[in-house]
């Protein structure tokens, strides 16, 4: 298993058969750590970055998780495949256009994924299909006690596991559920969204995290508090607070559109369909805005042409490192839109990806 | 395209609504003003930099230092990241109400703790969180739950 394995088929988490999957993507966990007595990596020497490097790749192949870790050296891979590793959600922008020695350790299946060097020392981040934030847990959990078995962290009596941040210091948890909201988005409704998580005090991002736009109408709910909160108390926020919520006000929105806008929901859906069969040259935003309606469509039932795995496959792989490392060749973002839309219409046609007709 | 609603800035979002089949196109502050997308969260290192700049004897603290890393409080304003472990410890009374601040009032950890953070530190945490579980337990008058959490409160306390 290597990246290029990896560029060619999706991760198990974006197979959309998790629990509530029509509703939510993914759920994801991670844990921000740091070993005593090195400095946070702000302040970590050439020769510190290495060691801890060292230590915790060590440690790493150690570990029981239930399939393969491959284990890339960030710093000495290249541009491209950084960009194929952020486009995954399998290391952060800031890791892949970072500094120094650093890597990531991915498991074949891509649940499990851990950042070293990043902002903390290490991060351990865990993904799973749907709405499974116990499961997730429990697997970090498990993952990180086996971690602490070979390292010491640093934690302090009232502050908790330290990280170089204090928007993380605590318990260093970050839960993110990432939701697919095309119905609110249309009825004019996501201000209800906001809302209940600003109530909550959760933070609402984009599809890529910190910073970015919400496109595809994909939103990210993730929490800001990490200290004066255990983990559970965290993870209950979502599972019987803020999640179970947005879910409804999704469903309502879908079901009035159905019920009494259905010419106009169906002519969003046949048209954005109809784009993608049809278009000859696509940017990656306009594929995330089409894709999105289809996907709402293939939810609703209004369209059985097209599976979810399809649209799921497509959303990941019309990303631009992805199509690069599918055409094995750089692209220019002209050649890039042309080879995005051809990749579209074979796979709309029922063309498969040959690494991926099971 | 200019903004529909201030009319001046350029138009970057575009907006289709299918209840009322209308269709208008607004500029990025016109459209976090009216909620329809969300602004972007608030860069720690200005949270930091206001919060810091506000607090009583902000001089003083600027030269607090690590003898460990070398940071200066002065530093960690700057740049909004702490330079090593003993920085918690070394900036203390200047990082508590910033912490709180970021946390929302969370001054406490509570929740998992290392095996390795030794058993003392560990059994404390156990007991802050099982009183925290209890207080929570009698104000939704849970009462099952908190007597079985009165038991294990004063089981750890005789047990030390």
């Amino acid at each position: 298993m290597n990246l290029d394995d990896l560029a060619t088929q999706p991760g198990e988490w974006l197979r959309g058969d998790g629990p509530l999957s029509e509703i939510v993507i993914s759920s994801r966990i991670r844990l921000a750590r740091n070993l005593v007595g090195f400095p946070f990596l702000g302040k970590a020497t050439a020769t510190q970055r290495r060691e801890l490097q060292r230590i915790l790749r060590d440690r790493i192949k150690t570990l029981k998780v239930d399939d393969d870790v491959f284990y890339v050296e960030i710093d000495r891979s290249e541009e491209l495949d950084r960009q194929l590793l952020v486009e995954r959600h399998l290391i952060s922008r800031q890791h892949a256009e970072g500094d120094g020695s650093r890597g990531v350790a991915v498991s074949g299946r891509e649940t499990v994924a851990l950042m070293v060097n990043e902002e903390d020392h290490l991060r351990i981040q865990v993904i799973r299909s749907g709405l499974q934030l116990d499961e997730a847990w429990q697997d970090i959990n498990h993952i990180d006690d086996a971690i602490e078995e070979d390292v010491e962290y640093a934690f302090h009596e009232q502050y908790g596991y330290l990280t170089a941040c204090l928007t993380n210091v605590g318990t260093g948890i970050r839960v993110s559920v990432m939701l697919h909201l095309p119905a609110l988005k249309l009825t004019g409704e996501l201000e209800r969204v906001f809302r209940a998580a600003k109530d909550m005090r959760l933070a609402i991002r984009g599809l890529h995290g910190e910073g970015t736009e919400a496109t595809g109408d994909f939103y990210q709910v993730s929490n800001q508090i990490t200290l004066g909160r255990s983990e559970e108390e965290i993870i209950d926020d979502f599972k019987n607070g803020v999640i179970p919520k947005i879910i409804e006000y999704e469903t309502r929105a879908r079901d009035l559109l159905v019920r009494e806008k259905s010419s106009a929901l169906d002519d969003r859906i046949f048209r954005a369909l109809g784009a993608l069969e049809n278009a000859r040259t696509v940017s990656s935003e306009e594929t995330l805005f089409l894709l999105s309606h289809v996907r709402m469509g293939v939810n609703l039932g209004r369209l059985d042409s097209v599976d979810l795995k399809t649209v799921n496959d497509l959303f990941l792989m019309t990303q631009p490192a992805h199509l690069q490392k599918l055409r094995g060749e750089r692209l220019t973002g002209e050649e890039r839109s042309i080879a995005r839309a051809e990749y579209i219409r074979q796979r709309l046609a029922g063309g498969g990806n040959n690494n991926n007709n099971n | 395209m200019i903004c529909q609603r201030c009319k001046k800035r350029k138009a970057t979002v575009h907006l289709t609504d299918l209840i009322n089949s209308e269709n208008r196109d607004l500029c990025e502050q016109c459209a976090v003003e009216e909620g329809i997308t969300f602004k972007q969260h608030v860069p720690i290192k200005e949270l930091l930099t206001d919060l810091v700049m506000s607090q009583a004897g902000a001089q003083e603290m600027a030269d607090l230092c690590c003898d460990d890393c070398g940071t200066t409080f002065a530093d960690f304003r700057n740049h909004g990241l702490l330079g090593c472990p003993n920085d918690y410890i070394a900036f203390g009374e200047a990082l508590g109400p910033l912490i709180a601040r970021v946390q929302h009032e969370g001054r406490h950890h509570v929740g998992k703790v290392p095996a390795a953070a030794g058993a003392g530190v560990k059994r404390q945490h156990e007991l802050m969180r099982l009183r925290r579980e209890l207080s929570n337990a009698v104000e939704t008058e849970d009462y099952e739950v908190a007597a079985r959490l009165r038991d294990e409160i004063s089981a750890m306390e005789t047990s030390s």
